[in-house]
């Protein structure tokens, strides 16, 4: 028996049967893991984590988080917390504060991948049986794709006492997959296996393949080998289920990226679909709807950081009104002398998108602003193992279908959506019954500019906030409204969402660059054939 | 002593045949082109450059200027536009009369200067990692060639420190660099018994923003039971997004862990980096190395951006290496001639920011050491391996058959970016 495997034995010796142990030294050994081998490392955590001892998990604890140093004096090894003046420490070994010192007093101890893995597993084996539910659950996951014997062991006792289902069904995980791959016994890892098959994830797909790795290698030995047929099978079982769930995260992805489309074109739906007005400058009342964000998130630091989370609720009235207000600005002082002639509205806008973007440029800066994912955005929920979906994209996809619905009432329900509709169809016929058909384009304009706002709120979230954040939608936004039929609110939202759901299958089978160009091409051919785009407007609409 | 002579007098006899390119400029003042992007995709990492290069500017007329005259920079913006690039240059040498150019930062760009600066017998210095596959007479590459970046944190990750993959990911942005790069790994892998079914290659253009799907399929094809790694030549802000999706999806640097190439503290600057801690760089400098050049390096900056949070980076360290060598090389030729420069680079040696010394080659590129670190929660680098030496900068990489015949060295008798025989002897 050699040493580790003697001190891990141990280990399983104090945990099942609470022995204090009284050999350790805390101090040396933490020092050890400084040095520069990781073999010695290694060992180090081994005998750390024999110890037993409450202090080496705050010393392993910190070690993980990157809090632990050694001082450069006396050449102890400390626990060290930021604090205005420098670090604030406590000695490793007895946990005895040493009050605040500077950083250059500090030598970091640092730990890599391989030694944080380690360190993890060496917790979740030290902390399956916390009374604290979560960490729990934390130690059931982390011994998932351990090596190591004894956890089934840990495992096994630790599921006699669990009680609370989630852990429960997370531990039974892990022991299979530690059972599949560990065990001496056939039998044991047969029915392991048999168990893993009927999960759906990665993770376990890992194990399994792995283990059909090992037992191919092996091949030579037994011909007729039950446990690699078991894993084979339940492998194929395994892919067949991912890859059907590959498909659903296609249609999710390509539905995300689609209401991406449909929240950048909107706006332009309204400005150019409904007023007719080649706005090349959409892209930047997008921009300024994300500088907007930034702001109001760097209000919400200095001001309201408590309510951090909640700034960008705020932020998307917020943009709606400056991007909003900057269209009405933009109609009332360049475009409403160009109305009827399309290729100097082009080029006074393109002018205008120029300006706008050096104008930002000059303000905030050529680089980045950071704009923060509130905590509720960020992360990701596992629908199964084999699908996982980010709450940023659900949450655009919620919020797109909510902008989409507030415009259609707006254009379908109120008095200004009439006059809107009314202005459009015949300028003159609406004139004479009373409509100020000039307050009315201003107006028209100001919404589809301020939706391109909201757009910007949704793209900070997802993308860069920089001054050509517009610069790289204005063509997929034009591209999205003239393939659903200029003019049409529908068309635009089914123009978006098949553009999305088709880039997304098309991305994995041609790659990333081709799959755009694929679709271009399409696009223009469909064009060809369908010059209005898959809902053409009829009658006098098409006149005006 | 000899040795030197023979070297001049060597170059000469191609040189003299050369027009010379900076016939003339204003007396008083030494004048130094920035061509860097402060517009565009790449701006987020290219005006940090140009700010470093007016900082050593300034530290350089603090103390009196150079030759006794002071230094005058010509700020021009290419606005991450690659023709723009070539444009500029022209008007940097022939219109401003500079005496040498700092800037580039995409490989593509620095190929659209190429024949721009060699036509008109320029000198530039390229301060970026690169793909290496060139040596031309009018750069010099003080950025890290592949055998000083890439090849070394595929080599950390395949050891037993790194996890020992055994499964690869190429991603990259679509153009030069990354497919340069991947090229060379993909022959590295293969010597070191990599099958093609264990590598994946994905390309995305410049600015790509919806990572859900390349991410998915880096998940699925890890999962194929053997420890994979995903080595990132991602260029520009399309880097924020991919992080982004990287820390929402999950993806633990102990699972699968990312090496990045063009990801430094600046790029981090804009990101949380908590989700992502682990995840890997390689480069030729970090801004945690403890030393005292870095240390005062650090202060200088702070102090001449006016922000104690701006972070430092590798190109930075480049670029500051660069303009130091080109400073002494100045200083020693006694003029600003840029043949009589370039003859002087050779050899020179500058304090590297994180200790040891650079020194530059007669192949136009740099004796380095690697460093390779894991990002930190605070947006730091901290190195989690350093090579005990210095590594030579490699103009043609050894794992591309046809390139490893070629040599670059610009003294006698070789005189030449890409032969296989020395010139001058060739030429008799």
């Amino acid at each position: 028996m050699n040493l580790p495997r003697f001190l891990l034995f141990f280990w399983i010796a104090i945990i099942l049967g609470g022995l204090s142990p009284a050999f350790a030294d805390l101090g040396a050994d933490t020092n050890k893991l400084s040095l520069k081998s990781t073999k010695t490392k290694i060992l180090a955590i081994e005998r750390l984590v024999a110890s037993g001892d409450d202090q080496a998990v705050a010393i392993l604890q910190a070690f993980l988080v990157g809090n632990l140093f050694v001082h450069t004096l006396d050449k102890t090894p400390v626990i060290g917390r930021p604090s205005p003046e420098g670090y604030h420490i406590k000695s490793a070994v007895n946990g005895r504060d040493l009050g605040t010192v500077k950083k250059t007093a500090l030598k970091k101890i640092r730990i890599n991948n391989k030694l944080r893995k380690i360190v993890r597993g060496a917790l979740g084996g030290l902390t399956l049986l916390s009374p604290d539910r979560d960490l729990r659950l934390n130690a059931a996951k982390s011994v998932f794709k351990s090596h190591d014997v004894l956890v089934i062991v840990l495992l096994e006792k630790a599921i006699l006492r669990e009680t609370d289902d989630h852990v429960l069904a997370a531990m039974k995980r892990s022991l299979a997959a530690v059972q599949a791959t560990n065990s001496t016994q056939t039998a044991v890892r047969l029915s392991a296996i048999e168990q893993l098959a009927a999960y759906t994830d990665q993770d376990v797909r890992t194990v399994i393949a792995e283990i059909v790795g090992k037992e191919q290698t092996s091949e030579a030995v037994d011909p007729v080998n039950p446990v690699r047929i078991a894993a084979e099978k339940a492998l194929s079982g395994i892919e067949a289920r991912l890859k059907i769930w590959g498909y659903v995260a296609s249609i999710f992805q390509g539905l995300s990226l689609g209401s991406v489309l449909l929240l950048a074109a909107m706006g332009l739906a309204i400005t150019f679909g409904v007023m007719g007005v080649i706005n090349m400058a959409h892209g930047e009342m997008v921009m300024l709807g994300a500088y907007t964000t930034y702001l109001v998130q760097d209000l919400f630091k200095i001001h309201l950081a408590a309510y951090f989370d909640w700034s960008i609720l705020l932020a998307i009235p917020a943009a709606f009104v400056v991007a909003g207000a900057t269209g009405v600005i933009i109609e009332r002082s360049v475009i409403r002398f160009l109305y009827g002639r399309p290729l100097e509205t082009l080029l006074a806008t393109w002018g205008l998108s120029l300006m706008l973007q050096q104008l930002v440029r000059s303000l905030f800066g050529p680089t980045n602003q950071e704009v923060v994912n509130p905590s509720w955005m960020s992360g990701a929920v596992e629908i199964t193992g084999g699908l996982t979906l980010t709450y940023n994209r659900i949450w655009i996809i919620v919020f797109a279908i909510l902008v989409l619905a507030l415009v259609t009432f707006l254009i379908k329900k109120t008095s200004f959506g009439l006059r809107m509709r009314a202005v459009t169809q015949n300028r003159a016929m609406a004139s004479s019954m009373g409509i100020r058909t000039g307050w009315v384009d201003a107006m028209t304009f100001g919404l589809g500019s301020g939706i391109a706002g909201m757009a910007g709120v949704a793209l900070s979230q997802i993308d860069n906030v920089s001054p050509n954040l517009g610069q790289a939608y204005i063509i997929d936004s034009f591209m999205v409204v003239v393939f659903g039929g200029v003019g049409n609110l529908w068309g635009t939202v089914v123009g978006a969402l098949s553009l999305g759901i088709v880039n997304k299958f098309l991305e994995p089978l041609s790659g990333a660059v081709l799959a755009k160009i694929l679709i271009l091409i399409a696009v223009i051919l469909f064009i060809q054939k369908r010059p209005r785009g898959l809902f053409a407007l009829k009658g006098r609409a098409m006149e005006g | 002593m000899i040795k030197t002579l023979k070297v001049l007098a060597g170059a000469g006899a191609v040189t003299a045949s050369l027009a010379y390119g900076t016939a003339s400029h204003a007396a008083d003042t030494i004048k130094v082109g920035v061509l860097h992007s402060l517009s565009g995709t790449m701006a987020i990492s290219e005006t940090t450059l140009k700010d470093t290069v007016l900082m050593m500017i300034d530290d350089v007329n603090k103390k009196g200027g150079l030759l006794g005259k002071k230094l005058e920079a010509v700020v021009v913006d290419p606005a991450s536009n690659w023709p723009l690039f070539a444009e500029k240059t022209r008007e940097l040498i022939e219109k401003e009369k500079v005496d040498v150019i700092f800037g580039c930062w995409t490989s593509v760009s620095r190929k659209s200067v190429l024949p721009v600066i060699e036509e008109l017998n320029g000198m530039l210095f390229y301060p970026v990692q690169y793909e290496g596959e060139e040596s031309s007479r009018n750069v010099f590459y003080t950025g890290a060639a592949p055998n000083q970046q890439a090849i070394p944190a595929v080599e950390y990750l395949m050891g037993e420190d790194g996890g020992e993959a055994k499964r690869w990911v190429l991603l990259g942005t679509d153009y030069v660099y990354p497919r340069t790069t991947n090229k060379i790994l993909r022959a590295f892998l293969h010597s070191k018994g990599v099958s093609d079914a264990d590598i994946m290659e994905n390309y995305t253009p410049f600015g790509h923003s919806d990572w859900q799907t390349i991410v998915a399929d880096v998940k699925k094809f890890a999962s194929a039971g053997k420890k994979t790694a995903v080595v990132s030549t991602i260029n520009g802000d399309a880097n924020v997004p991919f992080y982004k999706e990287l820390g929402n999806q999950g993806i633990k640097a102990e699972e699968i862990p990312v090496v990045a190439f063009s990801v430094g503290e600046e790029e981090l600057a804009g990101l949380d980096t908590k989700p992502l801690v682990g995840h890997l760089a390689a480069w030729n400098y970090f801004m945690s190395e403890d030393s005292p050049e870095n240390a005062a390096f650090i202060k200088k900056w702070h102090r001449f951006i006016k922000d104690d949070k701006r972070p430092t980076n590798d190109p930075m360290e480049a670029t500051y290496i660069g303009f130091k060598m080109w400073s002494q090389a100045v200083q020693q030729a006694g003029t600003t001639n840029i043949d009589a420069v370039r003859q002087a680079m050779y050899g020179q040696k500058v304090n590297n920011l994180t200790g040891g010394v650079a020194v530059m080659n007669t192949n136009h590129h740099l004796s380095k050491p690697v460093l390779i670190g894991e990002i930190q929660a605070d947006g730091q680098i901290e190195t989690v391996s350093k090579t005990d030496g210095l590594v030579v900068g490699d103009a043609w990489s050894d794992f591309i058959p046809e390139s490893k015949k070629l040599t670059a060295d610009w003294t006698f008798p070789w005189v030449c970016g890409n032969c296989e025989k020395p010139v001058h002897l060739s030429m008799k």
